[in-house]
C-alpha cells in the first residue's frame, strides 16, 4: 500500500484537457473554499458563500469515492463501509445541527471541531499500522504504468506523527472545551501545570523523533504512547482556561484541526485536503491573534497565565456599598432617556434572554428612545457570540456597535444597561495593574450618565474578579435572572 | 508532490487565509469559525481513501476507518448546517 495518491498514475480514461477529472474537481473544490471564506466578509453574501463551499465539498467527496485510483490503477473498495459511515455521519450531523439551541452554539462548534481532529488522528493510526505490516515499504509510481517499492521516507513519518499529535490534541482539547462550555466540566488547574504540559509535548515529540529515526525496529507501543501523550496534553491544556479566554481557545483549536487535516493532505499527496487544511489553519490563527489583541494579551499569556490561579489577586478595598434600583424606577429612567445602550454578556446567553432583550428594544423605540448595543470583542464564550444571539432574536446588525464606536457614544448616552456582562466593563482593567485583566480594552460604560447593571447577585463573575463599577455612584443594580428582569421591565415600561 | 510545490502552496495559502479572514467583521466571527470548521472537515476525503483501501478482512482497520468517516462526515455536515442556520438569522434583516 502506498501513501501517494493518484496524481501520477493518471490513466487515459477519465480525463479532460489532459487532467484527470478528479483533479479538476479538487481544484474547483479548493476554489469554492476560498470563495466561501471570501463571501463571509459581508452578512448579505455569507450564507451563499457557505452553500458554495458546501457544494465544493460534496463534489470533492463524491469525486473521491468514484474516481479515485491508486498507483496501481485500482479504485476504492469497501463501498458498503464508506456509504454506511457517510450515512450515519450525515443523519447525526443534520439532527444535531438542527436541534441545537443558538445559546449552545459554542459547544456544538467545539464538538464538531474535535470530531474532525479525531478523524485526522484515526487516519494516521490506520496508516501507521499499514506501514508496520508492510515493513515500512511503500510503493511510489515511477511512470504511468510502473511503480517502485521504496522504504518510507522520514518526511512521511514526520507528517504522520504531526497528524497524530495535532489530531489528538484537537480531539481531546475540543472535547474538554465542549464539556466546559456546556457546564459539565469545571475549571481545573494545579501548580506547575504548564511545566507538566510542556514536558508532555517534549516527550511526545521526542518519541516521534525516536521512531522516525529507526522505524523498522521501533516498537509500535511508542507510537501509541505518542497518541496517549497528545490526548493527555489536549486535556491538560484546555482544563485550566476559562471564562473570557474561552473564545481564544476555541479559535486556536479550530486552527489546530485545520493543521491536522493538512497533515493528512500531505500524507495522501492530496492538494484539496492540504489547501483546505492550511486555509483553516491560517484562518484560525489570525482569528486567535485578533481575539488576543482584543484582550491586549499575548497568546502565551492566555495559555500559561490562566485566570484560574491568579484570579483572587484583585485588591481588597474593604466593604463597599452598592445601591439597588427598583423595576419601576428603572422603567421610568429608561422610558424618558434619549439614548440607551445595552451591553450584553455571557449572562444573557445563560438566561436565554436574547428575545426579551429585543422586546425591550422595541418597546423603548416605540417611545422614541434610541437603542443600540455595544459588543465587546470577547463578550460571551466564542468570537462574535453576542452577535449571533442577538441576530437570532431579530435585532438588526446595524444596531450593534463595535467597541471603539461604542466608547465614542457612551458620553452622549443617558442609560447603559449591562446585561450579564462583567469583565468587559470592569474599570480595573484600565488602572489596577494587580488585576488579572489589567490592560484589556473595555467598554467605558462609566462615561454614560447612568449605568444599570443586571446580575443575579453580587457574586463576582466567572473570572472571580471584583468589579468596582458596581459600587460607583452612577451605578444601580437590578438583581434577578436576565430574562425575567427584562420581561418585567418591558411590562413596567408599558405602564409608564 | 514535490517539496518545492508544497512550500509554494503552503505559503500562498497562508497569505490567502490571512487576507481573506482579516476582512471579516466581528459580527460574523462565530459563523466564520463554524464555516472554517466545516472546511477543515475536508479530512473526510482522506478518511474515504483510507477506508476504500484497507483489506476487507482487516476488521480493526475497517472499524477505525468507519469511525474516521463518521467523524469526518459529522464535522462537514454538522459544520455547514450549523453555519447555515446562523447565517439565516443574519439574512432576515436587510
Amino acid at each position: 500500500m502506498s501513501l501517494t495518491g493518484c496524481w501520477k498514475c493518471s490513466r487515459r480514461k477519465n480525463k479532460l484537457m489532459g487532467f484527470p477529472i478528479l483533479i479538476l474537481l479538487y481544484i474547483i473544490a479548493a476554489v469554492t473554499f476560498i470563495i466561501g471564506l471570501q463571501m463571509m466578509s459581508k452578512p448579505a453574501s455569507a450564507r451563499k458563500g457557505n452553500i458554495i463551499a458546501g457544494i465544493g465539498m460534496l463534489m470533492a467527496i463524491f469525486g473521491t469515492i468514484f474516481l479515485f485510483r491508486d498507483e496501481t490503477g485500482a479504485g476504492l473498495k469497501n463501498y458498503g463501509w464508506i456509504f454506511g459511515g457517510l450515512l450515519i455521519g450525515t443523519v447525526a450531523g443534520v439532527v444535531m445541527a438542527k436541534k441545537v439551541k443558538m445559546t449552545a452554539m459554542p459547544e456544538m462548534v467545539s464538538l464538531f471541531n474535535g470530531l474532525g481532529g479525531a478523524s485526522a488522528a484515526l487516519i494516521s493510526i490506520i496508516e501507521y499500522n499499514q506501514l508496520v505490516k508492510d515493513n515500512f515499504q511503500i510503493r511510489i509510481a515511477a511512470t504511468a504504468d510502473e511503480f517502485l517499492v521504496l522504504p518510507v521516507t522520514s518526511g512521511t513519518l514526520i507528517i504522520l506523527f504531526s497528524g497524530i499529535i495535532l489530531g489528538g490534541i484537537t480531539f481531546s482539547g475540543s472535547m474538554i472545551a465542549w464539556g466546559k462550555l456546556s457546564g459539565k466540566i469545571k475549571d481545573f488547574a494545579f501548580k506547575g501545570q504548564h511545566l507538566v504540559n510542556i514536558a508532555l509535548l517534549i516527550i511526545a515529540i521526542g518519541l516521534s523523533a525516536y521512531i522516525t529515526a529507526d522505524a523498522v525496529n521501533a516498537s509500535p507501543i511508542w507510537f501509541y504512547a505518542v497518541l496517549m501523550l497528545s490526548l493527555v496534553y489536549g486535556i491538560l491544556f484546555v482544563m485550566p482556561i476559562g471564562g473570557a479566554d474561552m473564545p481564544v481557545v476555541i479559535s486556536l483549536l479550530n486552527s489546530l484541526s485545520g493543521m491536522s487535516a493538512a497533515c493528512s493532505g500531505f500524507l495522501y499527496n492530496n492538494k484539496v485536503i492540504f489547501t483546505g487544511g492550511i486555509l483553516v489553519g491560517a484562518a484560525g490563527t489570525i482569528l486567535t491573534v485578533l481575539m488576543c489583541k482584543a484582550m491586549n494579551r499575548s497568546l502565551m499569556n492566555v495559555l500559561i497565565g490562566s485566570f484560574g490561579g491568579s484570579a483572587a489577586s484583585g485588591k481588597d478595598k474593604g466593604p463597599m456599598q452598592h445601591k439597588e434600583i427598583t423595576m419601576n424606577d428603572a422603567a421610568v429612567v429608561m422610558s424618558f432617556a434619549n439614548k440607551v445602550i445595552i451591553v450584553p454578556g455571557y449572562g444573557l446567553a445563560v438566561a436565554q434572554a436574547q428575545h426579551a432583550c429585543h422586546d425591550l428594544e422595541k418597546i423603548l423605540e416605540s417611545k422614541g428612545v434610541q437603542v443600540k448595543y455595544a459588543i465587546h470583542p470577547v463578550a460571551g464564550r466564542m468570537p462574535g457570540h453576542m452577535n449571533v444571539l442577538l441576530a437570532e432574536s431579530d435585532v438588526s446588525y446595524e444596531k450593534l456597535l463595535e467597541m471603539e464606536v461604542a466608547n465614542e457614544e457612551f458620553p452622549s448616552t443617558d442609560v447603559v444597561l449591562v446585561l450579564g456582562a462583567n469583565d468587559v466593563v470592569n474599570p480595573a482593567a484600565k488602572h489596577d495593574p494587580s488585576s488579572p485583566i489589567y490592560g484589556m480594552p473595555i467598554l467605558d460604560v462609566e462615561l454614560a450618565k447612568m449605568v444599570i447593571v443586571n446580575k443575579r447577585s453580587m457574586k463576582p463573575g466567572y473570572a472571580g474578579i471584583e468589579n468596582e463599577l458596581f459600587y460607583q455612584p452612577k451605578t444601580s443594580m437590578l438583581f434577578g435572572d436576565a430574562k425575567k428582569a427584562l420581561n418585567e421591565l418591558v411590562s413596567e415600561i408599558k405602564t409608564v | 508532490m514535490a517539496n518545492e510545490q508544497i512550500l509554494y502552496i503552503l505559503i500562498l495559502v497562508i497569505f490567502l487565509g490571512f487576507v481573506v479572514i482579516s476582512r471579516v467583521p466581528t459580527v460574523l466571527h462565530t459563523p466564520l469559525m463554524s464555516h472554517a470548521n466545516a472546511i477543515s472537515g475536508v479530512v473526510i476525503i482522506g478518511a474515504i481513501i483510507v477506508m476504500g483501501r484497507v483489506d476487507p478482512n482487516n476488521y480493526v482497520a475497517l472499524i477505525l476507518g468507519l469511525l474516521a468517516v463518521i467523524f469526518g462526515t459529522l464535522n462537514v455536515v454538522g459544520g455547514f448546517v450549523v453555519t447555515d442556520r446562523m447565517l439565516e438569522m443574519f439574512k432576515k434583516k436587510k
